[in-house]
């Protein structure tokens, strides 16, 4: 039966993070972008909210249930603050989640609990490398074992928390199974190097790092699932689905934005939003807007029933990044002069909406 | 009710006949009625009227039941513990027009219902009306209802409509005189089967909007004649006609929705949100159709690069991808995204909830997929695409026609933005 509403519980979380978003999310980010930093507190008062413990069940110390579609509710408002905060916010899900999705059980006891502390979470996931050409099915970092331990090679990028990690996701190509593999490397450690601040251009405030790895040797008990190894497919799947659903919710923000400035800024006597030139142009937005979260809440669905998804997580994810792109721009463009001044947000959406491609794996299949 | 996407088990029992239909009897002979314009799809007709006779059989009684318990019709009921019956009818309506249509749309078209006539009459009607127009559909030979808007002079604009019904009080009969154009199934309403009409006229010109009534007109009427047979681009095999009433005599009883002008009053439009209240369950019917056509040149072409070796990696980095995969890529997400905005829209319908701003947004989403994605098809398949040896070049043709009835692309991007910002008709021209 198709429906389309929320359950209460879902109503009273994203409730939750939405006056998050409202309330200090979107009073810090411009200060925050500026400053390239953001503030100590802000994240620990995202952090208090409990979005990841309640993504645990209780055996691993959590409250809650591992849900794809909850995920991405939480990052639409996330999203709809801002995409710097949220993902700091969210990097820690970068680790837990794999570990949850693929560790054995011996790895989700030893390492979820870390997850469900009230302090931040001190780790950090290392998956995109610092090439044109990036491809998640064929990493150029290496793993190649001896005998009991492995050995790392390579060099990573956009590393978010490099420098206070202590627990360390490195996707690296395994040789020996030709495939993409992930090893939990406790930090700091011989061969492990955090390199420069990383500049980008957008999301200023998120600190990340290289990461050059140099004969990193892993024990072979910590790569993540064992023997059995890791589904890279389904790691990328639930991120990706993340990552969509907080394109979605940065798209609503600079349409609702523009829609406001359109309805307030008169021109030739009357409201800009009163010609179809403009009108038109929001319509589209709304249109692509819901178009697309129906499109990442199908993937979703799909993956917590456990239902192959990942063609759809590949749509979802294709659509949100040109979404979220197509309506900052337009953002951008109806807020004219002004949408180009830092002072309006909608120049920094548009430059954070760039980056949805590039971090969705370079929107691979 | 919680987020979910599971396709209805009654729906996926009729979606393996649906399909059937759609290759023996409609697929089959495409080609064939796309160059004999005018000519009618027996086959299918034939081959789907018993259907059609048993779901408007249960719509007809489902529609009294609702009028007797609320007073009104509409497309669910309420429950005396206040919780809302969320139906499906309009879901599964969804599943088997696209389908339908990705058998031809043409032909999907002329199918023998009381159609968007029976909807007008089951959102406006009276329970008396409803058993006086709509109960010839569910038994005997083929029939069809008709619905006529559009005039030479207004199309979008539907408040410039001029065909006049004025009442005669000798008689107590309306007397209908003006011309309508584009009519689909209007010859098979009129002439050709025991059908009816609903035709949309003004009580007073001056009112605008606030004097349109629709009326039922019967077959055999005198005064009702076909003028004219449109050639149109594409959906040939779809009956469109030109209709002229000359002092057409139809019974007072004939009249949907009330028939009291309130001039002095604040003006209602109920005339007109009764068609309105029509196209919030047509247009995403004709979304669905729209994406029937382009499932089928997506399929089409898909199959077709496939047999060339090009096929769409399990998985592959953007940079590996070609230009042409690309391109199957983008018509894929445009097609989900068009076709989810279509079943939210009739899910909302199906559960008693207002849907106008939903439908609105669906059509204008189907109705630019399916012209892009039937182009590129065209374009992608090379001389076989243009030839009319295959399919795809009728399908470009027969998919644009989605932009354009029922609201064309502009008048409901116009619909959503009003919605969008709040805006009046006079805010946002």
């Amino acid at each position: 039966m198709y429906t389309f509403d929320l359950t209460d519980e879902q109503r009273m979380l994203t409730d939750m993070v939405r006056r998050y978003s409202d309330r200090i999310l979107r009073q810090v980010y411009r200060e925050a972008e500026e400053a390239r930093e953001i503030p100590r507190e802000v994240i620990e008062q995202g952090w208090e909210l409990g979005l990841l413990p309640a993504s645990l069940p209780e055996d691993y110390g959590g409250f809650g249930e591992y849900s794809v579609l909850n995920g991405a509710l939480i990052a639409e408002e996330l999203g709809y603050g801002d995409m710097a905060a949220s993902m700091e916010l969210l990097a820690p899900n970068l680790v837990a989640s794999p570990i949850y999705l693929c560790g054995t059980e011996a790895q989700k006891q030893t390492f979820l609990p870390l997850f469900t502390d009230v302090v931040y979470p001190k780790v950090a996931s290392a998956l995109l490398e610092p090439v044109v050409l990036f491809d998640p099915y064929h990493l150029r970092a290496t793993a190649r074992r001896e005998g009991d331990v492995y050995i790392l090679n390579g060099e990573k990028a956009m590393v978010i928390n490099a420098p206070e990690a202590e627990l360390f996701l490195i996707y690296a190509h395994d040789e020996e199974t030709d495939s993409t593999q992930a090893f939990l490397v406790q930090g700091p450690t011989t061969g492990l190097h955090v390199g420069d601040r990383e500049k980008w251009m957008g999301f200023n405030a998120l600190k990340t790092y290289r990461l050059r790895l140099e004969d990193v040797r892993v024990p072979a008990a910590n790569r993540l699932g064992g023997d059995a190894g890791i589904d890279i497919q389904r790691i990328l799947n639930s991120s990706r689905i993340a990552l969509s659903a907080l394109g979605v919710g940065l798209a609503k923000a600079a349409y609702e934005y523009a829609r406001e400035y359109a309805k307030e800024r008169e021109a030739f006597g009357e409201p800009i939003a009163h010609r179809q030139a403009i009108a038109f142009m929001l319509a589209e937005m709304a249109i692509d807007i819901d178009a697309t979260r129906l499109m990442v809440w199908e993937a979703a669905w799909k993956l917590d029933k456990g239902q192959n998804a990942t063609h759809d997580a590949y749509l979802a994810a294709r659509y949100a990044a040109d979404v979220a792109l197509k309506v900052t721009d337009g953002a951008v463009q109806i807020l004219g002069g002004h949408g180009y001044i830092r002072e309006h947000p909608v120049e920094l959406w548009l430059r954070n909406a760039r980056s949805l491609s590039t971090l969705l794996g370079a929107v691979t299949i | 009710m919680p987020i979910d996407f599971e396709v209805p088990e009654e729906i996926k029992n009729q979606s393996n006949l649906t399909q059937m239909v759609a290759e023996q009897v409609m697929r089959k002979y495409s080609r064939y009625y796309d160059e004999h314009e005018h000519e009618r799809p027996w086959e299918y007709i034939n081959f789907i009227w018993p259907f059609m006779k048993s779901m408007e059989a249960a719509s007809l009684k489902r529609s009294l039941r609702q009028s007797q318990s609320n007073g009104h019709g509409g497309p669910s009921s309420t429950h005396g513990n206040g919780k809302k019956k969320v139906g499906s009818f309009q879901v599964s309506m969804i599943h088997f027009i696209e389908t339908l249509s990705w058998g031809d749309a043409g032909i999907y078209l002329c199918t023998p219902s009381s159609a968007l006539a029976g909807a007008a009459i089951q959102a406006v009607g009276t329970p008396d009306q409803k058993e006086r127009f709509l109960d010839r559909f569910t038994q005997g030979d083929p029939k069809w209802g008709a619905m006529a808007m559009t005039e030479p002079h207004a199309g979008s604009d539907t408040s410039a409509i001029r065909t006049r019904a004025r009442l005669d009080p000798e008689t107590n009969e309306w007397v209908l005189n003006g011309e309508k154009i584009f009519v689909t199934n209007g010859k098979l309403a009129l002439e050709e089967s025991d059908g009816i009409l609903v035709v949309w006229a003004t009580l007073d010109p001056e009112l605008g909007r606030a004097g349109m009534r629709p009326f039922v007109v019967e077959a055999g009427t005198p005064g009702v004649t076909i003028t004219k047979q449109e050639h149109k681009l594409g959906i040939r095999a779809s009956d469109t006609v030109s209709i002229v009433f000359e002092d057409a005599r139809i019974p007072y009883d004939n009249i949907l929705g009330d028939p009291e002008l309130k001039k002095a009053e604040t003006k209602t439009e109920k005339g007109f949100k009764g068609a309105m209240k029509t196209f919030d369950a047509s247009r995403p019917w004709v979304a669905a159709s729209a994406l029937g056509i382009a499932r089928a040149a997506l399929e089409f072409t898909r199959d077709t690069l496939a047999e060339e070796g090009i096929t769409i990696p399990e998985a592959a980095p953007y940079h590996q991808l070609s230009a042409i995969q690309q391109d199957l890529l983008q018509m894929e997400a445009d097609l989900k995204a068009a076709w989810l905005l279509t079943i939210r829209a009739a899910a909302l319908m199906d559960a008693g909830e207002s849907n106008s701003l939903e439908a609105s947004m669906a059509k204008v989403k189907a109705g630019k997929v399916v012209t892009t994605i039937t182009q590129k098809c065209v374009e992608l398949l090379g001389p076989l695409g243009y030839s009319r040896e295959f399919l795809v070049e009728k399908w470009m043709r027969d998919a644009k026609i989605n932009d354009i009835f029922e609201g064309t692309g502009q008048i409901n991007t116009l619909i959503v933005a009003r919605r969008i910002l709040g805006y009046t008709r006079r805010e946002l021209k």
